[in-house]
């Protein structure tokens, strides 16, 4: 077993291993980019097929693998590589904790404007594999617009690096971006670098209540405020909460002169709602984009179908907490994109590792798990040049990939 | 018949090509002026669908393709080909639809950077981007480069603001890249591609909210260290200014030539500092920036938007400007991480004592990305030579500090030697795997970043007889 003599910490896996149901022979526990190459090259030549794992917070995302040999578990990966303050960048390896780099960045009063609620464990691999974007991508965009180089290793064990460590950098192609939200299924993401901001001096939220049906025009007066708000986030529920983040200098003077934009009663404080970042948990829970100005259309149709819907009316990205296929269906045919992100297929409730005949288009519940995609033949023939043997989470993202 | 003959007899079923040679000649070259090539043909298309018309015949007939827009980049990434065909994007030039609500614009690929803005200024909106040629270079060319700009510290880059683009591929197939859609990020990686995955036929572009306040300072030093600390020192307050522009002594002397700028006399640096944001936060980063200036011999406020054009209008001028003091000059655009600053800017100078070669410095001191200008007299024998080789020299030195050698100009035809200086040959094969998914067969900007691309297929370090698209000749090995 040529996975055996690379030196590579391997384990056999339990049930606990599980990905999607799927249950791995073994686990890998490389602790350098070296070592995960040298496995990646092994797994190749043997065919097996690899499924690369953070914190495993969001492991049971996507679809279930078709095959899974070797768990590539990165937390040994865990390493600060360099912490540049002056320049504001920090490169990291994959399997390092965000939490642990928060800590590590406020010391130098600085942090990664990323606040996915993923919730404790999560990894800079992790956010990275899913692309996930928090609140606050509002003003410093998603994961993708704030990594300025990323080093990853093919399934052949080629290890290949792209962008740098600098923020203004147009040389080559961005490799980073294309692996950002990948699922895995491209190669393994080993280090990656950011740019950083300063940590806001003060920060400010405000709270009001609204009626759906005046989301829409409150966000819009938010979202243009000059006061500029970072995030601006709704919670459904009787009545609809809108709550907007404002930081920096001057946060708490500008938070007030946001409320009272916003003509309606509410309050300035200083700590979040308590379900600004609660944590994406649940059996079932899917995505939901649209352009901000159908907001209210996705609230009118969740409210309908009783469910309940958080996340940010001025970026269009909303949670969706309902097993309600209907709902899905309806939401889609409004034009918004939903992608069933925690979602069991029905193969894995019976927790069998052999799945013949499973396609992609046999998503969950006869619903296709990430809806349609515009540009699905280009992706195809990405995946088919830098996985032709498909030994990467096969099976785990959009058309079967 | 070339196969660029029989493909010209069928252009005319799509649009009327140019084949005049005089007309031919004015697209020669792009921006970057040293490198000329008179394209094979040159067509103006009406719409995506002509594109991919013309695509799909120079896949037929296996003949390159380039794609450009208003032609003002600065590394000859428009270069045409003399066996090809240019695709020119000014006459699309609608803004097909502006959606304040959602802010964002739909625009066509020959849409101006500046006319988006002045689109929705009004309405108190811009877009973001704003290199300073945005008075006349095209929003598809921007996304072919990812554009910067003065900006840039504080905003970010084009593919930071774009939502999505309509493009032809080099099948000739009509496809949409969203943000928003499922699926590989390929938005991401075709912004920046330099025209070799395909021609932006659409751009939706995200809208920014004009700040309530802007405040731009001008703070003379002594010389280009004390300019630097305070570069330093801003940023590590934890200010995130609009723009942080710093020039030299002599590329003031430049502009001053040039423009009138009348910047401070005996000024050995000049910088410029842009806050913009919420009233309150301008004036107490304002009153921040004061006291970090303290030790400039003089400090210029703008209190109005001319002032503010007085202060920007001798940097603006300044790489033409060096014209003035010299009989010719090479732009060079390196980055470096901004705390290596001072140690690059010295070694500049020991390299410029070395070959006896004048180098103005203009750059963005924010995010480290240097403009130096090689001044040289290219009638006196060696100079250019000279000139090339600290030019070069100066990229090696971005390289060792763990910079680029390109911020925003682009690798394109000029750079693509350079990159192996910066990626392993492995870090190129693998950008290559991008390449063949999109154009196997290499005929969308060919011969632009890449020094020596693998042909699709081939397996990297094997080498085995003559590949099939050599023997064909729809392709040259290196």
């Amino acid at each position: 077993m040529a996975i055996g003599t690379t030196g590579v910490t391997l384990r056999e896996a339990g049930d606990g291993d599980r990905v999607g149901g799927v249950l791995p022979r073994w686990v890998a526990l490389p602790e350098s980019v070296r070592e995960v190459a040298a496995l990646l090259r092994a797994c190749s030549q043997e065919g097996l097929a690899v499924v690369p794992v953070g914190g495993g917070t969001k492991v049971h995302w996507g679809a279930p693998p078709e095959r899974c040999d070797v768990l590539l578990d990165t937390s040994c990966l865990n390493e600060v590589v360099e912490h540049a303050t002056g320049d504001l960048i920090v490169r990291a390896q994959a399997g390092l904790t965000l939490a642990a780099l928060a800590d590590r960045l406020a010391r130098a009063g600085q942090e990664l404007a990323a606040d996915a609620p993923s919730g404790a464990g999560e990894t800079v691999g992790g956010l990275l594999a899913t692309g996930l974007a928090g609140p606050r991508s509002f003003r410093y965009g998603t994961p993708r617009d704030l990594l300025i180089g990323m080093t990853v290793v093919l399934p052949d064990g080629t290890v290949a690096r792209s962008g740098g460590k600098v923020v203004k950098n147009v040389a080559g192609y961005d490799l980073g971006k294309l692996f950002t939200g990948s699922y895995g299924t491209l190669g393994v993401i080993a280090e990656a670098t950011f740019r950083l901001h300063p940590l806001p001096a003060e920060r400010r939220w405000i709270e009001v209540e609204t009626g759906r049906a005046r989301v829409r025009e409150l966000a819009a007066v938010l979202a243009a405020s000059q006061h500029e708000p970072s995030a601006v986030e709704c919670a459904s529920g009787d009545g609809v909460r809108v709550a907007a983040l404002v930081e920096g200098t001057a946060a708490a003077h500008r938070a007030e002169a946001l409320l009272r934009e916003s003509g309606l009663p509410g309050e300035v404080r200083d700590t979040a709602p308590a379900w600004w970042d609660e944590p994406l948990d649940g059996t079932h829970l899917a995505e939901v984009r649209c352009l901000p100005s159908r907001v209210g259309a996705v609230l009118d149709l969740a409210a309908e179908a009783g469910a309940a819907l958080r996340g940010s009316p001025v970026t269009g990205r909303l949670w969706l907490h309902a097993r309600d296929p209907e709902l899905v269906a309806r939401l889609r045919a409004d034009g918004a994109r939903v992608v069933l992100l925690a979602w069991p297929d029905q193969w894995s409730d019976q927790w069998s590792d052999q799945w013949p005949d499973r396609t992609a288009a046999n998503g969950p519940e006869g619903i296709d798990r990430w809806g349609e995609v515009s540009a699905m033949a280009l992706m195809r023939r990405v995946k088919e040049r830098f996985d032709p043997a498909r030994t990467m989470s096969p099976g785990r993202f959009v058309g079967g990939i | 018949m070339t196969a660029l003959d029989e493909l010209v007899a069928r252009l005319g079923e799509v649009t009327e090509p140019i084949t005049d040679p005089v007309r031919l000649r004015t697209y020669e070259c792009d921006g970057l002026t040293y490198h000329r090539a008179t394209p094979g043909v040159v067509v103006l298309p009406g719409s995506a669908e002509e594109i991919a018309a013309i695509v799909r015949l120079c896949a037929e007939y296996g003949v390159p393709f380039v794609a450009r827009g208003s032609g003002t980049g600065l590394s000859g990434g428009a270069l045409p080909r003399t066996d090809g065909v240019l695709i020119v994007t000014s006459r699309m030039r609608r803004i097909l639809e502006i959606d304040l609500a959602d802010r964002r614009a739909v625009v066509e690929p020959g849409v101006t950077n500046l006319a988006i803005t002045e689109a929705v200024r009004e309405q108190g909106y811009y877009y973001a981007p704003d290199p300073s040629s945005q008075q006349i270079c095209s929003i598809g060319g921007n996304v072919a480069e990812n554009s910067g700009g003065a900006h840039c510290l504080k905003y970010g880059f084009t593919v930071n603001h774009v939502e999505a683009c309509e493009i032809v591929t080099p099948d000739g197939d009509i496809v949409t890249l969203d943000r928003t859609d499922p699926g590989y990020d390929l938005l991401g990686a075709f912004v920046g591609s330099e025209g070799t995955l395909g021609i932006t036929t659409k751009v939706t572009v995200r809208l920014s909210r004009a700040p309530e306040a802007v405040t731009t300072v001008l703070a003379a030093y002594e010389s280009v260290e004390q300019g630097g600390a305070a570069v330093t020192a801003i940023i590590g307050a934890g200010i995130v200014p609009a723009a942080i522009e710093m020039m030299d002594a002599l590329a003031i002397e430049a502009a001053e030539a040039a423009v009138a700028c009348a910047y401070p006399q005996g000024a050995g640096a000049v910088l410029i500092v842009e806050l913009d944001g919420p009233a309150a936060e301008v004036e107490q980063q304002f009153a921040q920036l004061r006291m970090i200036c303290a030790d400039a011999f003089e400090l210029r406020v703008a209190a109005d938007a001319e002032e503010r054009a007085a202060i920007w209008k001798g940097r603006k001028s300044a790489f033409a400007a060096v014209g003035r003091i010299s009989p010719a000059y090479i732009v060079q655009d390196g980055v470096v991480p901004r705390t290596s600053l001072p140690r690059v800017l010295a070694s500049i100078d020991r390299l410029s004592a070395e070959y006896g070669i004048r180098v103005a410095n203009v750059f963005h001191a924010g995010d480290g990305n240097l403009h130096p200008l090689v001044l040289f007299d290219d009638a006196e024998p060696g100079a250019g030579e000279r000139a090339e080789a600290v030019s070069g020299r100066i990229l090696d030195l971005c390289v060792e500090h763990g910079g680029s050698i390109t911020g925003e100009h682009g690798v394109g035809v000029d750079k693509a030697g350079y990159m192996p200086k910066m990626f392993s040959p492995d870090d190129l094969d693998t950008m290559q795997l991008v390449r063949c998914a999109f154009d196997p067969r290499g005929l969308s900007n060919p011969g632009k970043v890449f020094p020596t691309p693998r042909l699709c297929g081939e397996v990297p370090g094997v080498r085995k007889g003559v590949h099939p698209l050599v023997e064909s000749g729809e392709a040259e090995q290196f």
